[in-house]
């Protein structure tokens, strides 16, 4: 007996038909969704503290509303993490839109206002990477989460709710979550819990799996237009399919499915998460016929005893200024441009903490390592600047468009006006004991 | 037979971010490019193609049994995600840019 499990959202921000089409083109027992990026919960911090009420991935209620009637007529479940810091409120909003249908809530991960109690305790919360002290950046803390894994959605899983809305889980959570609840899994039964784990990465990015960002005969994937997001055949000895809905476009197999294997991954054999430590390095794939992969293998070992907090935090502004200049000399013109913008600066006596330039079709991507391009028809300039004083880096928005009146013969590319200046959210994780964290599950009505 | 090759021959790439280092995964599009890429793609040699892109160390791990390389480009993205001002903070085409190396086949 296997279970289905499709990720229709690899981000918020992901295609909006992909969750539909997956109930739709298929069979399907679980439909996941990820919202949640990192820079996301600051986003939703600073609405809730405007408004009560939110604090959500507010795109959340209308797609479980437009889905409704098919998750109750074939008992499809569905899982996101879009509660966000609000997961109560997005509830409610589910609830409205879908009134037939049991929702059920994971919370005790936001510890926003926990802070001063864990420093209390003594838990220094020191950067993971760098060892900073927290003091540094105390008072300018956005949001606060502990990333919380699978068994605390396969316990609101097993309410009976047709939805589950957590905050910040894990996004492999999402997927392990279902085998959990489905097949009994242990909190010590490692093996099988590195595997569902190991599913989660592979569709935690959606169609990044099943065709999108594959570089292998990329021109010969069919159909992206209609790509087929992803869906796990689970099992309950811990092998799993990856495959995609018949008829659908995009390509699944084992070049699509280690490409993303080896996305955004660390050390291999110790891929941590609050549930286990998975091992890539016992992953072994094998052809299950076309656009199906079977993967088997995984072994892992126990979860840490600590959690990780993601906490972000305010860090200062930037902008982004563009020109473009076309051949003759195309190049020559947006370096022209640049000295002339750093010189403006500079006459003004604002600093930045960063001022960076590029030279699209020159050397943006690869920088040194592309080769020379002589005679481009035409090159964006690109500055950025980045400080922690907002008017020197609003007064740079201003610097750049002068110069198609004031600056090198033939720049255009101005059309989008002024850049924003965007505060600049900054991440900082630590670790807690796990003991700290206590999470409980409620069902909402 | 050649001495050397590009990287676009025997592999194909994907890479991703973690903070301010980028990760890029080397596969082999064959099995017996695996062997290759275990001799020949060095972190040494890796960074000394990408140049001053990379201001740390770079780490190499191996995966056998997927016949491929993950590498971490430690002080690869400007900073990183919403800091970086690079147009590519978050190093997708990292991935691609390794593909221009030459890698010794003997």
């Amino acid at each position: 007996m296997s279970i289905r499990i499709g990720n229709g959202q690899g981000f918020w921000g992901d295609w909006l038909e992909a969750p539909v089409r997956l109930i739709e083109q298929g069979p399907l027992d679980y439909l996941i969704l990820d919202y949640l990026a990192e820079v996301t919960m600051s986003i939703l911090q600073k609405q809730k503290q405007a408004d009560p009420a939110l604090g959500y991935a507010r795109d959340f209620p209308p797609l479980v509303g437009r889905l409704a009637g098919a998750i109750r007529k074939r008992n499809i479940k569905v899982i996101a993490n879009a509660g966000g810091v609000n997961p109560i409120a997005c509830a409610q909003a589910v609830l409205a839109a879908a009134p037939d249908l049991k929702v059920a809530v994971v919370l005790g991960d936001d510890v926003f206002a926990r802070i001063n109690e864990f420093l209390a305790k003594g838990y220094d919360m020191g950067d993971m990477e760098t060892g900073e002290s927290i003091a540094g950046i105390r008072d300018r803390i956005l949001s606060a989460n502990a990333y919380i894994g699978a068994f605390p959605l396969a316990e609101a899983l097993a309410t009976g709710a047709d939805v589950v809305i957590a905050g910040r889980c894990t996004d492999t959570a999402l997927a392990l979550a279902p085998m959990i609840h489905t097949f009994g899994w242990a909190v010590d039964d490692y093996d099988k819990l590195a595997a569902g784990t190991i599913a989660g990465h592979i569709v935690e990015c959606g169609a990044q799996c099943s065709g999108g960002n594959c570089q292998v005969d990329w021109t010969s994937i069919p159909d992206l237009a209609n790509v087929g997001y992803p869906v796990i055949e689970a099992s309950a000895d811990g092998t799993f399919i990856v495959t995609k809905h018949v008829g659908t476009g995009g390509r699944v197999n084992a070049d699509t499915v280690k490409e993303q294997l080896l996305y955004e991954l660390g050390n291999p054999r110790q891929y941590i998460t609050p549930d286990c430590v998975a091992d890539f390095t016992s992953i072994q794939l094998s052809d299950g016929g076309p656009d199906r992969v079977l993967v088997s293998g995984i072994y892992g070992g126990p979860r840490p005893p600590t959690l990780k907090l993601s906490i972000s935090y305010a860090n200062g502004w930037k902008a982004i200024g563009t020109l473009v200049y076309s051949w003759p000399q195309a190049l020559e013109k947006a370096r022209a441009a640049d000295r002339i913008v750093r010189a403006r600066l500079q006459s003004l006596d604002l600093s930045f903490d960063e001022i960076y330039t590029e030279f699209f079709g020159v050397n943006a991507c690869h920088g040194g390592v592309a080769p020379a391009n002589p005679d481009p028809p035409e090159v964006q300039l690109r500055i950025g600047v980045r400080d922690q004083n907002r008017k020197s880096v609003d007064r740079f928005t201003r610097e750049m468009i002068p110069l198609v009146l004031n600056g090198p013969p033939g720049a255009t590319g101005f059309g989008e006006g002024r850049p924003p200046v965007r505060e600049i959210v900054a991440y900082w994780s630590a670790l807690i004991p796990r003991d700290e964290i206590q999470t409980r599950v409620e069902v909402v009505s | 037979m050649k001495r050397t090759m590009h990287l676009s021959e025997i592999a194909h790439t994907r890479s991703g971010d973690k903070g301010d280092t980028a990760n890029v995964g080397v596969i082999a599009l064959l099995p017996e490019h695996y062997p290759i890429l275990v001799r020949g793609l060095t972190p040494e040699r890796v960074k000394a193609f990408l140049g001053d892109r990379v201001k740390g160390e770079v780490e190499r791990f191996e995966l056998p049994n997927l016949g491929a390389l993950n590498f971490l480009l430690h002080g690869a993205l400007g900073g990183g995600g919403t800091v970086s001002l690079r147009t590519d903070a978050q190093g997708k085409t990292y991935g691609a840019a390794l593909l221009r190396m030459e890698i010794h086949v003997d």
